[in-house]
């Protein structure tokens, strides 16, 4: 035990001591929460709106003045009929539609009660959902100033439809998908690239002349990465919280243990790359394709899985990020808990486990 | 009363078809420096890498400080020390780091370890030093160090795998004289070397030819069944002879 704890104080001295070392493990994270959180919360300026209003009346005319005049918006298109929308979308003239209903202000006037239509497109969600709250908000305006002068409350009925993305993956996917990202690399990465570096440097074969067996020396190496990994996701988490507002409706003890569940992963993934790998180059080489790519590309992060072709939705079923992230939108987004999640949970053990059994192999192999 | 501390009889190490060690046998006697010759890729790594436990002979008896080198790695691992050519401190921790460290997975206590850090720094005269990064110490002092670090716990055996490779004749004259004063302490040095001068200050020497022990006695014997005035004369013989036999 004196032992280990001498080997973990050696690793802590490595990492405290290389500046590039502590700058991937904290700055690293920050830097890209900050980059997708200023992606996400970007002000919008002059968005190309398409006004197709079957009415035609003061009213319609008055809310889509006040569009314009907000700032926000304007007009990339006139339509007249519904067929034309698609086509709009697609020749890029808007990325969104407001559609008013026939007889718009006459019902306004009469029923107190009319409806509109905002249609999106969700090609890019986070654009998509703000220029339809930008536009909700607005009508809500005009709504409250009618409702100062007319005796019985009015209420416009704003209905939003997304379309080429109706799901709208991909809000709130960055933190999840950030912090998978993130574990990943530095779990994964940073061990393979240390101990790919003791190989390297040839203290390696010291260490295991030493009393240390091999498994303490996987202990050793992994222990200070699985604690600064943890205190990682926490930062993350936090940023999430109180910089962006993301809710965690979920189980937080469950989410610690999920995340210790996934960086474990990553950990004995790191030490199956470093089994391979001769030197740091290949370690961070290998890292890199093997796993920084994939993860951006193929977890769901950035695209939605649904809507890849086949053979890339059969291989993100090799991503453990993947089901890390779902787990991790299922927890803080939808809030919901383990009867749900299980099946991922599942999976990233026995991802877990199968990088653990052959690692421990091949690092005994390496010992001969 | 003399004792082997390294024991091996017909120990063979074969990677595929080619055998790097071919049924080597010989006795180290406790408290003699012992001399590993050969030429580049004669096989010496190899051998030394087995007798550390860093590689499994693929037949062969051996052992070490008297335990089964099959059986017995565990307790072979806390009487032996290792320094390698490739350099083996941390060059990004300082000397006293090093220290803690090592002495630490060998699992002496913290004393120990205060104590012996002293008394070898004050014996290196490089007690102001010890705060300072390995990184920016000249590289002969770095080899003195990893000697020094090496031997910290105290092993009964030292293996060292061409020390001194790439260092200048006075440094390795210096080294040198660390090696006795650990001979005087009562550990035996397990040493490989290329460099004939150093052969001369080695107590016994076996010289190793394609992976085969050809020759095994002292310096002074040597020189006199081969008729020579250096080390390196009997050395070229012996490479000559071994090339014609194999």
């Amino acid at each position: 035990m004196k032992r280990l704890l001498a080997f973990i104080r050696k690793e802590f001295l490595h990492i405290f001591r290389d500046p590039r070392t502590m700058i991937i493990l904290f700055g690293m994270p920050v830097a890209q929460l900050l980059i997708f959180g200023f992606v996400i919360s970007n002000e919008i300026r002059d968005a190309k709106i398409a006004i197709l209003d079957k009415s035609n009346d003061q009213q319609s005319r008055e809310i889509v003045h006040r569009l314009l005049s907000s700032g926000y918006f304007r007009i990339g298109a006139e339509l007249e009929t519904e067929s034309s929308i698609e086509a709009c979308f697609k020749a890029n003239q808007a990325n969104l539609v407001v559609v008013f209903e026939p007889d718009f202000g006459r019902k306004l006037e009469r029923n107190h009660r009319a409806s509109m239509q905002l249609i999106a497109d969700a090609s890019d969600p986070n654009m998509a959902e703000m220029l339809s709250n930008y536009v909700q908000g607005i009508v809500f305006e005009y709504v409250n100033d009618l409702n100062r002068t007319i005796e019985s409350p009015t209420f416009i009925q704003a209905s939003y439809r997304m379309i080429f993305n109706p799901a709208l993956k991909g809000v709130y996917m960055f933190v999840p998908g950030t912090m998978a990202l993130i574990l990943m690399l530095i779990s994964a990465m940073m061990t393979s690239i240390t101990i790919a570096r003791e190989k390297e440097m040839g203290t390696m074969e010291v260490l295991l002349v030493s009393p240390l067996n091999p498994f303490q020396i996987l202990i050793g190496k992994l222990t200070p990465y699985f604690f600064l990994s943890l205190i990682n996701a926490s930062l993350i988490l936090l940023m999430a919280y109180f910089v962006f507002g993301l809710p965690i409706l979920g189980s937080s003890l469950l989410l610690v243990l999920v995340s210790m569940l996934f960086i474990l992963m990553a950990l004995s993934l790191g030490v199956l790359i470093s089994t391979v790998a001769k030197n740091q180059e290949v370690a961070m080489f290998i890292s890199m394709f093997a796993l920084l790519l994939p993860t951006l590309l193929l977890s769901g992060f950035i695209f939605p899985i649904e809507n890849m072709p086949k053979i890339l939705q059969y291989l993100s079923i090799l991503m453990p990020p993947k089901y890390f992230i779902i787990i991790l939108k299922n927890l803080m987004i939808k809030g919901i808990g383990m009867s749900y999640i299980w099946k991922e949970v599942a999976i990233l053990g026995l991802f877990l486990l199968v990088f653990m059994l052959i690692s421990i192999r091949k690092f005994k192999i390496r010992l001969e | 009363m003399e004792k082997d501390i390294i024991r091996v009889r017909n120990l063979t190490k074969k990677f595929g078809d080619f055998v790097a060690n071919d049924q080597l046998t010989f006795e180290v006697k406790k408290g003699e420096i012992f001399g590993f010759l050969g030429a580049n890729g004669a096989g010496k790594t190899t051998a030394i890498r087995m007798l550390c436990g860093l590689s499994k002979p693929t037949s062969g008896e051996m052992e070490v400080a008297g335990f089964d080198a099959y059986t017995q790695t565990e307790s072979i691992k806390k009487n032996i020390g290792y320094m390698s050519q490739k350099f083996s401190l941390y060059d990004d921790l300082t000397i006293w780091e090093n220290i803690r460290f090592f002495g630490g997975i060998y699992g002496l206590s913290r004393s120990a370890i205060r104590d012996r850090s002293k008394e070898m720094l004050t014996r290196l005269g490089i007690v102001n030093l010890s705060n300072r990064l390995i990184r920016d110490i000249p590289p002969g002092w770095k080899q003195k160090i990893a000697f020094s670090v090496a031997i910290l716990h105290k092993p009964q055996i030292v293996f060292l795998d061409e020390p001194t490779g790439g260092v200048d004749p006075v440094t390795r004259r210096q080294f040198w004289d660390l090696i006795y004063e650990a001979i005087d302490q009562g550990i035996t040095v397990f040493v490989t070397t290329h460099y004939m001068d150093e052969a001369e200050y080695c107590h016994r020497l076996s010289m190793m030819v394609n992976g085969r022990i050809v020759a095994l006695d002292s310096p002074e014997a040597l020189k006199q069944r081969f008729g020579s005035i250096s080390m390196n004369d009997v050395f070229v013989q012996l490479a000559r002879t071994g090339e014609k036999s194999s």
